[in-house]
């Protein structure tokens, strides 16, 4: 089997055949929606690193209160704070895209009658509000 | 094929699941751990009150229901950030694997510590 061919049956079903141009690594860099398109997507490394983060400091929490303690002033330094602080920046752009793409996932009815988009996205950030004013409760209320 | 967009489609709600969740909840819980508690803003909780939290099993089941959703939202999200972004379509299979290897050992890593 010839090279050509054998790309074009393991390229994606459908694809072969068709000319693609090829784009640079760059290409998000020439308009501000593309640079917002990918700061979106890049947000999901900052939502691991949350998990990442809460379950270092859950682990610290198991481990003792001096382990809490000594996690405590390693979460405070001004490394550690600049980088919760971009990792929040990245979290809230993918919080607010995401409720505001939401009405064009879910679509709700009505008695028949489709709910309009911004009535579905008020949903959601009120969810939002309510679920963030609980576990500020909880948390603060615990200390 | 059939089996390969069903597990796309698997993917794909797993990611919107963890999109949801994480959208929901992490913001506050990354404000007050990450920011607000460390930078001293508002005094952080005792050691002995987080203990009491993470004694109830809600707690720890909603904490671990965020943690997986939020490692299988990553996984789909970044894998399709790497082919898309830096053109690298080539290495599917392989960036879809260590994504989802990445997912499952954090998943089993927060499993280990929130039912422990």
């Amino acid at each position: 089997m010839s090279k050509l061919a054998s790309e074009s049956t393991t390229s994606e079903p459908g694809r072969a055949g068709r000319y693609r141009a090829p784009a640079s690594r760059m290409w998000w860099l020439r308009r501000r929606s593309y640079v917002l398109f990918v700061l979106r997507e890049l947000s999901s490394l900052f939502v691991a690193w949350f998990v990442v983060y809460l379950l270092l400091l859950i682990s610290a929490v198991r481990g003792g209160s001096d382990s809490y303690r000594e996690f405590l002033a390693l979460s405070g330094q001004p490394w550690m704070l600049a980088l919760n602080l971009v990792a929040l920046a990245f979290v809230l752009l993918h919080a607010i895209t995401w409720f505001n793409l939401a009405p064009q996932a879910i679509v709700v009815q009505i008695g028949g009658r489709r709910l309009p988009a911004p009535v579905v996205a008020a949903a959601h950030f009120a969810a939002w509000a309510v679920l963030s004013a609980i576990i500020a409760w909880i948390l603060v209320g615990a200390r | 094929m059939t089996k390969r967009s069903s597990s796309e489609a698997a993917a794909w709600l797993l990611f919107s699941a963890g999109g949801m969740a994480s959208a929901l909840m992490v913001p506050m819980l990354l404000l007050l751990l990450g920011v607000v508690f460390p930078a001293g803003l508002l005094v952080p909780p005792e050691h002995a009150d987080l203990l009491a939290l993470l004694d109830n099993p809600l707690v720890r089941g909603v904490l671990l229901v965020l943690c997986v959703l939020s490692l299988l939202h990553w996984a789909h999200r970044f894998r399709y950030t790497l082919f898309d972004g830096l053109q690298l379509t080539r290495l599917r299979t392989p960036i879809n694997l260590l994504c989802y290897a990445a997912a499952a050992a954090g998943s089993a890593w927060a499993a280990i510590i929130l039912l422990g």
